[in-house]
């Protein structure tokens, strides 16, 4: 994007009066507490998991008693489940955006519904996921709700709209030409977007993906609905095995009276934390090194 | 939408598809027409319970009723005490979220470098980044705790609508201040250099010309911050408490719609119960708020799409 930073004609000699000095004292203020708050919550929990940064945290499965209680089969749950949900979201969002991006015919009135549709479905609140999976495993007999598949579904179904909308923007930001000299030389449609626009627009694709399985591994809500919040003391060992996940682990910590209980959520989030972030940080780093400028 | 140009308007598209070209062309599409079947379900999913909560309290008396009592004997369900509990903690988030959400985005738009912009805009999209948990920890440990107590001196309980609503603030400074930037630098450059042809120095020309000019935009940012606030769970369900309380206290608990589903979820109400359907009542009028959030937000941003 061009602004206006780049030109010539600025103001900046107007920019000396207390007014404007002022102003951009309040937006460097408001950009700084963010940080701030970043900076303070970070600190704030990792000091309150001093002491369980220990390797029972790992192996250790939850315990009534807090000295003996790790989050294993919360790590392995959220493992687990994410990964299926990726495999569930990512070719189907991938694939929509595609027929979006490169097929539809903008002007159809199927075509403005699917995508009045998605955008109104990336802000539906997560909980209702939730709900909708509830409907869904119900419908189809489930006895026990709680179980990787339907964490899973559920999980994919709120980040879909999101890989969607990500793959959209990176398929965009191709050039027409490529699809044009593509086309030109002969190539089928298909053939243009899986040769060229595709893996022209993978470094953004992926990008978007990595954020939006990140958002899966932090969700907790949805998996309420399902009864996540139970005692799991064994690992998830088949789709249909019950499961508990980390955000699940650290609320239920949270909202646990013990004193011990909270410096074990404080640590697990931790754990999350580090996952989430480096997990960011990679995404950041395929968008500003691999993310062709056209 | 990007260029107006298409492949459509070029002859290079042949004029018949091949068979195999069309299945996947299919395949696509249905997968695109697969996110239609998941608002479909969404509303089936609620609306068939939710009916049958109707069934059985009329819908006025949900509606208007100023008690939440759906556990006790005899059972009262008026939603009112859930929704200004929603109203109480949104408001809180939006006075936190839009003056610090805008001023980053005027900030990284309109004064940043095409560098610094893109050091700093990853770290304020961080804060999207974290799990809603670990901020509705941070809220009843360290927001109700040390600040608003110990710090503050203020007299409030474990649960307050004050310290959910603080911290689900800065939750919603991203999606505001990410929005908001994009709607700044949509707005023409020839835009401000009149403005300072004219002599108007950067801040004139940011308050004055750039920002009524992206207006729509901004709107729509803050109107997807208030739809994330309204269906924001754990935070709430954390630090806000389970009480259902029509307070004017902003430092009282309070339980906001999500907060009742997250929490009556927790319960073992039987499929069927009238307990059950309950939530799903609950839940369909969290969908249609959010609804129609979302679609006052989504006209806004192609206001300012077509004027630009």
């Amino acid at each position: 994007m061009t602004t206006a930073a780049n030109w010539s004609i600025e103001g900046k000699n107007h920019e000396r009066n207390f007014k404007s000095i002022m102003f951009l004292g309040l937006l460097w203020l408001s950009l700084f507490v963010a940080f701030l708050f970043l900076i303070i919550l970070l600190v704030t929990t990792a000091m309150n998991g001093m002491g369980r940064y220990d390797i029972r945290l790992f192996t250790d499965y939850n315990n009534t008693t807090p000295a003996d209680a790790g989050a294993r089969a919360a790590i392995l749950g959220s493992l687990f489940v994410v990964t299926v949900t990726a495999f569930m979201a990512i070719p189907i969002g991938i694939a929509a955006a595609v027929y979006l991006e490169e097929f539809a015919d903008r002007t159809k009135w199927y075509n403005k519904l699917i995508e009045l549709n998605i955008q109104n479905l990336a802000a539906v609140p997560a909980i209702l996921y939730g709900m909708l999976t509830l409907g869904i495993l119900t419908l189809l007999g489930l006895k026990n709700k709680n179980v990787v598949i339907g964490g899973s579904l559920a999980l994919a179904l709120l980040i879909l709209p999101v890989v969607i909308l990500t793959t959209r923007e990176a398929l965009r930001a191709v050039p027409q030409e490529i699809r044009d000299g593509s086309l030109a030389l002969g190539a089928t449609e298909v053939q243009t977007v899986t040769k060229q626009t595709l893996p022209a627009a993978i470094p953004g694709i992926a990008t978007g993906t990595i954020l939006a399985v990140s958002r899966a591994i932090g969700e907790a809500a949805p998996l309420l609905l399902l009864g996540a919040l139970v005692f799991i003391t064994y690992d998830p060992n088949g789709l249909f095995a019950g499961f508990t996940t980390m955000p699940i682990q650290i609320f239920s910590w949270t909202s646990a009276a013990q004193d011990e209980f909270k410096q074990l959520a404080a640590a697990t989030s931790m754990l999350l934390l580090v996952i989430l972030l480096s997990m960011n940080g990679v995404a950041i780093f395929i968008r500003n090194k691999f993310a062709k400028r056209w | 939408m990007n260029s107006s140009v298409k492949i459509d308007d070029f002859s290079l598209r042949s004029s018949s598809l091949r068979i195999g070209e069309r299945i996947i062309r299919g395949t696509l599409f249905a997968a695109s027409a697969f996110s239609v079947l998941i608002t479909i379900g969404i509303v089936w999913s609620l609306l068939v319970p939710a009916l049958e909560f109707f069934r059985q309290v009329p819908v006025m008396d949900f509606l208007t009723g100023t008690r939440w009592a759906p556990r006790f004997k005899p059972a009262s369900f008026g939603v009112l005490p859930l929704i200004v509990g929603t109203l109480w903690t949104t408001t809180i988030a939006l006075i936190v979220a839009v003056p610090f959400g805008l001023g980053s985005a005027m900030y990284l738009s309109e004064y940043a470098s095409d560098k610094t912009r893109r050091r700093l805009k990853p770290v304020v999209e961080l804060l999207a980044g974290i799990p809603t948990v670990v901020y509705g920890f941070f809220a009843i440990e360290f927001v109700t705790r040390v600040v608003l107590k110990d710090w503050m001196g203020l007299d409030v309980g474990t649960f307050s609508v004050l310290s959910a609503g603080l911290v689900m603030g800065v939750m919603i400074i991203p999606t505001v201040a990410s929005l908001s930037e994009d709607a700044l630098s949509a707005v023409p450059l020839a835009m401000r250099q009149g403005s300072f042809a004219l002599g108007a120095n950067k801040m004139q020309t940011t308050l004055r010309v750039v920002f009524p000019a992206a207006f729509s935009g901004i709107a729509a940012a803050v109107v997807l911050g208030i739809s994330r606030a309204v269906g924001e769970t754990m935070i709430v369900a954390l630090a806000a408490g389970n009480k259902p309380n029509i307070s004017s206290n902003p430092l009282e608990g309070a339980q906001t719609m999500t907060g009742f589903i997250a929490n009556a979820a927790l319960g073992d109400s039987r499929v069927g119960s009238l307990e059950y359907d309950t939530l799903f009542a609950v839940g369909l009028l969290l969908f249609m708020s959010t609804l129609i959030i979302n679609f006052i937000s989504i006209r806004l941003v192609r206001r300012y799409r077509e004027a630009y």
